[in-house]
């Protein structure tokens, strides 16, 4: 696989008041997020994660550093538009992307303002509506469904861009867990499909979903592996004020208790084969 | 002190052509010093009804008895239920507006027409239960503070109020693990000292069963099931069919058990259930 993302010593600091004074919130990061790749990105409130997001399309530019998106120098204000449209975001709060009255109107108002044919915008509208699998909701009022319906037609935005790579920020915060569940899975297909992933979590199952994760901790990139690399560090994580998904804590804990279990489990089915076997 | 609530409803733009019964017939109690845990899927009404329990929202129908006052009837000062009934709601954070942490806290204390000393004594308690250190923070720009900080902070304003029955409306989404788990020990503080009511709005079901004494779960508006957590937890496939979820430690005994492996009991926790499945392997 290519790097499609590639973070160059990235410093980051924000003017916190008038006389200048800053606050450095990304401190020396620097890392590779590979074409079609699930990256998770792990940290506790404060720690650089949506400012990390931020940087990457363009929403903010690097202090000093380089990010390159496919290429393209983030920094170079030429590329910013080309960026954008590679690079599509989704937020925490569905209700804080939602403009429109109807659902398929919502999803329509990204490509609208591309300047992309009416007929080839009702093309993507209806493609991204099916792969969220709200389509049947197409007429609807956004404000009449739920988070997870809304946030899913928050991804539909994004996906009719026709991105390269989406950044999740916090997309299941506000949910309740069938809500949690539908994104997620939205999530993996579109990933499925060949859409660069980053998703910004606290979630630890969900991390642990992801082919490599990124701990960062007080603007610090702490740890970069795959999860069963990251989830064996539960000590350093409790540390970072962080967890470990619960198949892991079972784990832990029947250890605690004698019980000999092999490092590696991630997932409840697999403990539970594991324990049976 | 205890609450009962009694066949309540409510409609929403009643009489209009989108009018929706937001909650239909609720009745339950709550017992002093009970912690409830109350869980639904997004709109099954939960906020609807905690918005109810401090008067925010009149039912249409049924009533609500606080202690020994019937908060629906005509006449009522809204103002002494307020100063009994403490809501926080989502994200309080974004509800810090003072220059400084003590003045905040100090803002509904203040509109009690309590003394400057008694004001001054319960932000400080308030400020300390929340599990910051007081004399550090006092003076320090709620906005310059870390999100878990700025919802205690949020959180001490509520409480400062001394209120017997404080609603907590997810008051972890959003926290990474540490900060989560700071906040539920808060909770149980808050309840040690104060020994009020709480009711604990949250979708996470983890929290939900180790925190309460007692779990209410609404659908479309209904209250389904209301029990001990062990109760509601162990009806799994129907909260399922809710958009709920069952802890992690039960879904994990749950596909034990189903493989043939003979554990008892409910497992509301990941020790409980590594326990018994240690006592197994042995």
């Amino acid at each position: 696989m290519t790097d499609f993302i590639k973070i160059e010593n990235l410093v980051f600091d924000y003017i916190k008041n008038e006389d200048g004074h800053t606050i450095r919130a990304i401190d020396d990061v620097s890392f590779t997020v590979e074409r079609g790749s699930f990256t998770a990105v792990i940290g506790q409130n404060g720690s650089g994660k949506s400012t990390l997001a931020k940087n990457i399309n363009g929403l903010l530019m690097p202090t000093s550093g380089k990010i390159y998106v496919d290429g393209l120098d983030t920094s170079d204000e030429a590329n910013i538009w080309d960026i954008r449209q590679k690079v599509a975001m989704v937020f925490q709060n569905p209700d804080n992307q939602i403009v429109s009255s109807i659902v398929e109107d919502d999803v329509a108002f990204g490509p609208e303002n591309l300047g992309i044919d009416p007929t080839e915008i009702r093309t993507r509208v209806d493609e991204a509506l099916v792969g969220v699998e709200m389509y049947e909701h197409r007429k609807k009022a956004p404000h009449l469904l739920s988070g997870g319906q809304k946030q899913r037609i928050a991804i539909a935005g994004a996906v009719a861009m026709e991105p390269e790579c989406i950044v999740f920020d916090e997309p299941t915060a506000m949910l309740d867990p069938k809500g949690r569940k539908e994104v997620l899975e939205v999530i993996r297909k579109l990933n499925a499909k060949g859409i660069t992933v980053l998703l910004i979590t606290h979630f630890m199952e969900e991390a642990a979903q992801a082919d490599k994760i990124a701990v960062m901790d007080d603007g610090v990139l702490k740890m970069v592996g795959t999860p069963d690399e990251i989830f064996l560090r539960a000590e350093e994580l409790k540390a970072l004020s962080l967890g470990v998904p619960p198949a892991v804590d079972l784990s832990m804990k029947l250890r605690e208790r004698g019980i000999e279990v092999p490092e590696g489990i991630l997932d409840i089915d697999e403990m539970v084969e594991y324990l049976c076997r | 002190m205890s609450i009962e609530v009694r066949g309540l409803t409510h409609i929403y733009s009643e009489g209009l052509p989108h009018e929706s019964i937001a909650i239909e017939d609720v009745t339950f109690k709550a017992e002093a010093g009970q912690l409830v845990g109350i869980i639904g899927h997004t709109g099954s009404g939960k906020s609807t009804l905690m918005q109810h329990l401090n008067g925010l929202l009149k039912p249409k129908s049924g009533t609500i008895v606080i202690g020994e006052t019937d908060i629906t009837a005509d006449g009522v000062v809204m103002r002494d239920i307020r100063r009994k009934i403490g809501l926080v709601f989502q994200y309080p954070e974004y509800q810090l507006f003072e220059e400084t942490v003590a003045k905040d806290v100090a803002f509904g204390p203040r509109n009690l027409g309590l003394s400057e000393e008694e004001i001054d004594a319960r932000i400080e308690e308030a400020v300390e239960m929340v599990g910051l250190d007081y004399h550090a923070i006092k003076n320090v720009s709620p906005f310059d503070l870390s999100g878990g900080q700025k919802r205690r902070v949020a959180i001490a304003g509520v409480i400062a109020m001394k209120p017997e029955v404080l609603i907590l409306d997810e008051p972890t989404a959003g926290l990474n693990p540490k900060a989560h788990e700071d906040i539920l020990e808060m909770v149980k503080t808050i309840h040690r000292n104060e020994n009020n009511i709480i009711f604990l709005v949250s979708h996470n079901m983890n929290d939900i069963a180790r925190m309460s004494d007692k779990v209410l779960v609404m659908d479309h508006g209904k209250l389904v099931m209301d029990g001990t957590p062990e109760d509601v937890f162990s009806r799994g496939e129907e909260l399922k069919a809710m958009g709920l979820d069952v802890p992690d430690s039960m879904e994990i005994v749950s596909k034990l058990k189903a493989k043939g492996m003979d554990i008892k009991g409910a497992c509301l926790t990941m020790d409980e259930a590594a326990d018994k499945i240690a006592e197994i392997l042995k």
